[in-house]
């Protein structure tokens, strides 16, 4: 398959770029879900608007107590951790587990968060940290929305018609989270078929538990999960079972015990029995 | 000589291919060439009531209106019941399966004919679709084609009275088995370029294909040019596996376009069209009821065999040949007793069923070994031992089987025991047990087979086939620089025949590797062959090198001797030459003299030259059979249903091993397919017949880190009825995967209760299954 002809341009600012944006026109970051799209013919935009040129889309620096990756970071440099300011460890484990090299050399956290794939690694794992997305208009004013809120659904995202994500900011205090994060997925590289993802500052209060992968949004299991955490290490337990049952009315029970067994791995890492 | 028979000489093919330099379809260039772009049924079923060309562009898109000269691609068989079907080049009237070509469109480049294929305007009327086995044989089913009056192909018998089996039977074990449909995957898909040679006077199709030669003789018959008007090169092939031993349907569009309009024509599969047109393969369904006595014994096996064969019959191999090897070969290696066994070609709205690596016997092995364990299991004891006691005994060889195989040679239980001992059979429960109690699941699973390689034309004949493969040829001549030069009609796409074959001639001539030039795949140079299929290159067409190469010994020994001044008799040819004690003539001399200097040989010389055509079949037509046992210890998870390999063993015996390495790489590329079925590959579809699975995002392949590291473990048999002894080997490896790592997951999934029949054995089914048996197991509480 080839691609319907479009334009292909390369601003070279953030707000360029958004300014750019059109019903017609849509933004190209590492091309690695919007390339396969374009390829069969699913995605037919007239004009593709590049990130490439856009330097402090690559960025990342500290800020206020956040640590603020521009949305061009491949999933490659958080892997490496080839950063100026030291990222969370939760984070690098996450993005060694995304696809395999070549599609991480190419593939943004941003263009992860935008496409919202239900099952991708990105939404599940910033939603455990607390993490918020900022998006640029094209007026080149920011607006900032927290996980999981910014995803609405299976590939819907908060994103307005003239705005780009710029960057994601995490809180620096993630830096000493206890965290656990579990991808079941078929093969090496593949997409999850469940994702469990906790992190817990006990400093700060933080405690998320996240199930991943539901075929929408992360779902977030109760702020206050302690309890469920303690009583959920293992997936056959009534509590978490009875806990994913209820938030996902319908969900065949393979697929809940998926989504069980992958939440309760990553609690043992935190909470060891 | 390092380079002959048995040596493991690195392939001639692989510098080009590690250097980026070979040359598939899609690489040649030809002036002027344009691409195209096929119009798809996006429905499983529809009437065909009109298409519309984009209005300018009529001259680019052509139906199947425009292409009424053209035959359909029509496959009989003498096989009793068989029904034939047309299977146009582009669909008429009706379209029978999503992806069906409907139209084809040309263009400048691949993307600009896609446009073009998407202005193209297709009136479908839906008619039902006939998703699968069920709905095709249900009693108002609608008929794939119309004028029949079901929907089989075929159905075949084999009656034999099981009436003491069941007399006497202590266990009787019955199961429903299914396979998954798959797509084949080569790395290159279909490709096809075709021009017009106005100096030849022939028609050029340059085509991705395992049997050049057919693909000649089925071009010429659709398109009316007599087989001297075409010349079909099949140049470097990424991977056949059967799915590109078949006339195309898509190598009749471009021919037809390419002579229509003077133009060079290129089309390129891509993997889309590949994984929902191209999902031909391996899908069966079993109903078996296996009778044994107390020690596990089998007395008899009643099975009925369904498979999903599609809605064409492919040329040469019809719809047929897959039920019909299944109901043959469904015995394997064991001795049954009695067998009676009904088939069924189930003609559905999916694309025509053909033939991959295994043909048939992945399914049949499944189905075997499963049933195998289910009997040992139900007479308590070690798989092994029942196998053992039921495979064909090395006493009892040769062998003629319950449906008239003749198994050549070998010692079956010997390499099943080989197996056991190399993947630690007396130690595995102790194993199991110390797993148990760190609370994980190991199993340990065996699978046996044998693979009839190089079956030939007795074996055709009786299927009833449009092709009766005979006797192979093959040219071996001396160039006049001395070097030696090998033409083939057979083809070489990765399993390595090109470096192969070249040994064969090594082996007589004495020569190394580095001086044997292999030219295959080109009608316009190699004599015929009907190519490479059914395991049957390396005996087939290392035979006829053989045979050819001994025939140019013997010649150049004449040549050798006029110039030595002795007797032939008197001479011995190494390191190319030819000697007679401290004196030598070389290769490059006897060929100087032939060639350029005849003055220096006597008046009564030979004049047959130093250019050699021989043809050669094996003694026997029945084919020769290769013979292993696959062992696999696994680890299920329990709670996410992943399977592990955790070893795997191959114990095979081939016969005489030509390259070992090259074996090797066999057995591991056919493993890991098998392994795709086992656990990964499958072509879903929903109820109207659309395949949901278009992309390899859905369709799961196993990658590196999904694949085991393959323990190996050899013994040679030589075949009594093939030059040198060798067997073939190609398909092997796929065909015992599954029973063997099933058979592992059962084993693992005993103390739960849970047991599975159905592959891929996805993680979803593994827990379904395990959530199901402590379902029913609370219910009973
Ligand atoms: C083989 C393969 C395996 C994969 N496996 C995984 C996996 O295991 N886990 C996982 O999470 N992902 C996986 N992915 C997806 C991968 O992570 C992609 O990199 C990611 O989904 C998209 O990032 P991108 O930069 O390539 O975005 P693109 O493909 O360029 O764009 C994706 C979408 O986001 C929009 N977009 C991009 N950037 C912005 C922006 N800054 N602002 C607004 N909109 C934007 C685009 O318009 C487009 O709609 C896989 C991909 C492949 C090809």
């Amino acid at each position: 398959m080839k691609p319907a002809a479009f334009e292909h341009l390369r601003p070279d600012t953030a707000d360029a770029v958004a300014g750019l944006l059109s019903p017609e026109a849509k933004v190209i970051a590492g091309g690695q879900s919007l390339g396969p799209m374009l390829n069969l013919r699913l995605a037919r935009p007239a004009r593709l608007v590049g990130l490439g040129a856009v330097a402090s889309l690559r960025d990342i620096r500290e800020e206020n107590g956040m640590i603020v990756l521009g949305a061009a970071v491949s999933h490659a440099r958080i892997e490496d951790g080839d950063s100026p300011v030291a990222l969370p460890p939760m984070l690098r484990h996450v993005a060694r587990g995304i696809a395999y090299r070549a599609v991480r050399n190419r593939g943004t956290i941003g263009g992860s968060l935008a496409h919202a794939d239900p099952a991708a690694d990105w939404i599940a794992a910033l939603t455990a940290l607390g993490a918020q997305i900022v998006l640029r208009s094209a007026a080149g004013t920011d607006r900032r929305v927290a996980m999981p809120g910014f995803v609405q659904g299976a590939y819907r995202t908060a994103l307005g018609p003239d705005e780009i994500i710029a960057a994601v900011e995490v809180p620096a205090a993630m830096r000493d989270a206890l965290w656990g994060y579990d991808k079941l997925c078929r093969k090496v590289g593949e997409f999850a078929d469940a994702i469990g993802a906790v992190a817990l500052h006990p400093a700060s209060g933080h405690v998320r538990l996240v199930s991943g992968a539901t075929g929408a949004g992360p779902l977030v299991l109760a702020e206050a999960g302690a309890d469920l955490a303690r009583s959920a290490r293992h997936p056959g337990s009534p509590a978490l079972r009875d806990a994913l049952a209820a938030a996902l009315p319908g969900t065949d029970p393979v697929k809940l015990r998926l989504l069980a067994t992958a939440l309760s791995r990553a609690i043992a890492k935190v909470l060891p029995a | 000589m390092t380079s002959g028979i048995g040596a493991r000489v690195p392939r001639k093919e692989d510098a080009r291919h590690l250097n980026g330099k070979a040359q598939f379809v899609g690489d040649i260039k030809i002036a002027g060439c344009w691409e195209a772009a096929f119009v798809r049924s996006p429905l499983a079923h529809a009437r065909l009531r009109g298409i519309a060309k984009p209005a300018g562009f009529e001259d680019r898109v052509f139906t199947a209106e425009d292409m009424a000269d053209l035959r359909p691609i029509r496959c009989e068989s003498t096989l009793p019941s068989y029904k034939v079907s047309d299977y146009p080049a582009l669909a008429s009237g009706k379209v029978r399966h999503v992806g069906e070509c409907i139209a084809i469109c040309i263009a400048p480049t691949r993307a600009e004919a896609e446009d073009l294929a998407e202005a193209v305007a297709v009136d479908l009327e839906p008619l039902v679709p006939i998703a699968g086995i069920d709905t095709a044989l249900g009693p108002d089913a609608p008929r794939v084609h119309e004028d029949w009056d079901d929907n089989l192909f075929l159905t075949t018998r084999h009656d034999g009275d099981l009436s003491g089996a069941k007399a006497r039977a202590a266990v009787v074990i019955e199961r429903s088995y299914e396979t998954a449909r798959q797509a084949m995957n080569p790395m290159e898909g279909k490709g096809v370029l075709a021009h017009w040679d106005h100096r030849a006077d022939q028609l050029v199709v340059h085509t991705s294909t395992q049997v050049p030669h057919l693909i000649r003789t089925g071009l010429s018959d659709c398109l009316g040019l007599d087989q001297a008007q075409v010349r079909v090169i099949a140049p470097d092939v990424g991977g056949g596996f059967g799915y590109k031993c078949v006339l195309q349907p898509e190598e009749l569009s471009v021919s037809w376009v390419a002579r229509r309009t003077g133009r060079a024509i290129r089309w390129t599969e891509d993997r889309r069209e590949h994984l929902t047109a191209g999902a031909n393969t391996r899908q069966h369904r079993y109903k078996l009821t296996a009778y044994a006595d107390g020690e596990g014994r089998l007395l008899g096996l009643d099975a009925d065999i369904w498979v999903d064969v599609g809605a064409y019959s492919v040329w040469p191999f019809t719809a047929c040949l897959e039920a019909a090897q299944a109901g043959g070969n469904l015995p394997g290696p064991y001795d049954l007793g009695a067998y009676a066994c009904r088939t069924y070609s189930v003609a559905t709205n999916k694309p025509g069923f053909t033939p991959y690596r295994g043909v048939a016997r992945p399914g049949v092995c499944f189905a075997m070994e499963l049933t195998l364990d289910a009997i040992a299991r139900a007479v308590g004891k070690d798989p092994l031992e029942v196998r053992c006691l039921n495979l064909v005994q090395g006493a009892a060889m040769p062998y003629t089987n319950v449906t008239g195989k003749y198994y050549d040679s070998g010692d079956y239980p010997a390499a099943a025991r080989a197996a056991g001992e190399m993947i630690g059979a007396d130690t595995f429960r102790a194993r199991k047990e110390a797993a148990a109690a760190e609370g994980r699941l190991i199993g340990l699973g065996y699978a046996c087979f044998t693979e009839q390689s190089a079956h030939g034309t007795k074996v055709f004949a009786a299927w009833g086939l449009p092709m009766v493969p005979g006797y192979e040829q093959a040219m071996v001549k001396l160039a006049p620089s001395g070097a030696v030069e090998i033409r083939s009609g057979n083809h070489s796409f990765g399993q390595g025949l090109e470096t192969t074959i070249a040994q064969v001639a090594c082996d007589w001539l004495k020569l190394d590797i580095s001086r044997v030039k292999v030219t295959m795949g080109d009608t316009g140079l190699t004599p015929y062959s009907t190519g490479a299929y059914a395991s049957r290159g390396m005996v087939m067409a290392g035979g006829a090198v053989s045979k050819a190469s001994e025939e140019l010994a013997r010649r150049l020994r004449l040549h050798g001797a006029h110039l030595l001044q002795c007797e032939p008799e008197e001479t011995e040819i190494r390191d190319g030459a030819v000697w007679k004690g401290q004196a030598s003539a070389s290769f490059a001399e006897i060929a100087d003299a032939w060639y350029l200097h005849p003055d220096r040989l006597p008046e009564d010389v030979d004049t047959a030259g130093l250019e050699v055509t021989e043809g050669y079949k094996p003694d026997i037509d029945t084919g020769l059979f290769t013979y292993a046992t696959h062992a696999a210890i696994v680890e299920v998870d329990p709670e996410s249903g992943r399977t592990q390999i955790l070893d795997y063993v191959i114990f095979e015996d081939c016969g005489r091993r030509v390259n070992p390495m090259i074996l090797e790489g066999q057995s591991y590329g056919g493993a890991a397919q098998g392994i795709g079925s086992a656990l990964f590959e499958e072509t879903l579809y929903d109820g109207a017949a659309q395949p949901l699975t278009s992309t390899l995002a859905d369709y799961i392949l196993p990658g590196p880190a999904e694949l085991p590291h393959f323990r190996l473990g050899h013994s040679e048999t030589p075949s009594p009825h093939s030059r040198h002894g060798i067997k073939g080997v190609g398909e092997g490896a796929a065909i015992a995967p599954a029973g063997a790592i099933v058979n592992a997951i059962n084993d693992a999934l005993a103390p739960l209760g849970a047991e599975l029949t159905r592959i891929p054995a996805t993680p979803h089914r593994v827990l379904g299954a395990i959530l199901d048996a402590s379902a029913a197991r609370e219910a009973a509480e």
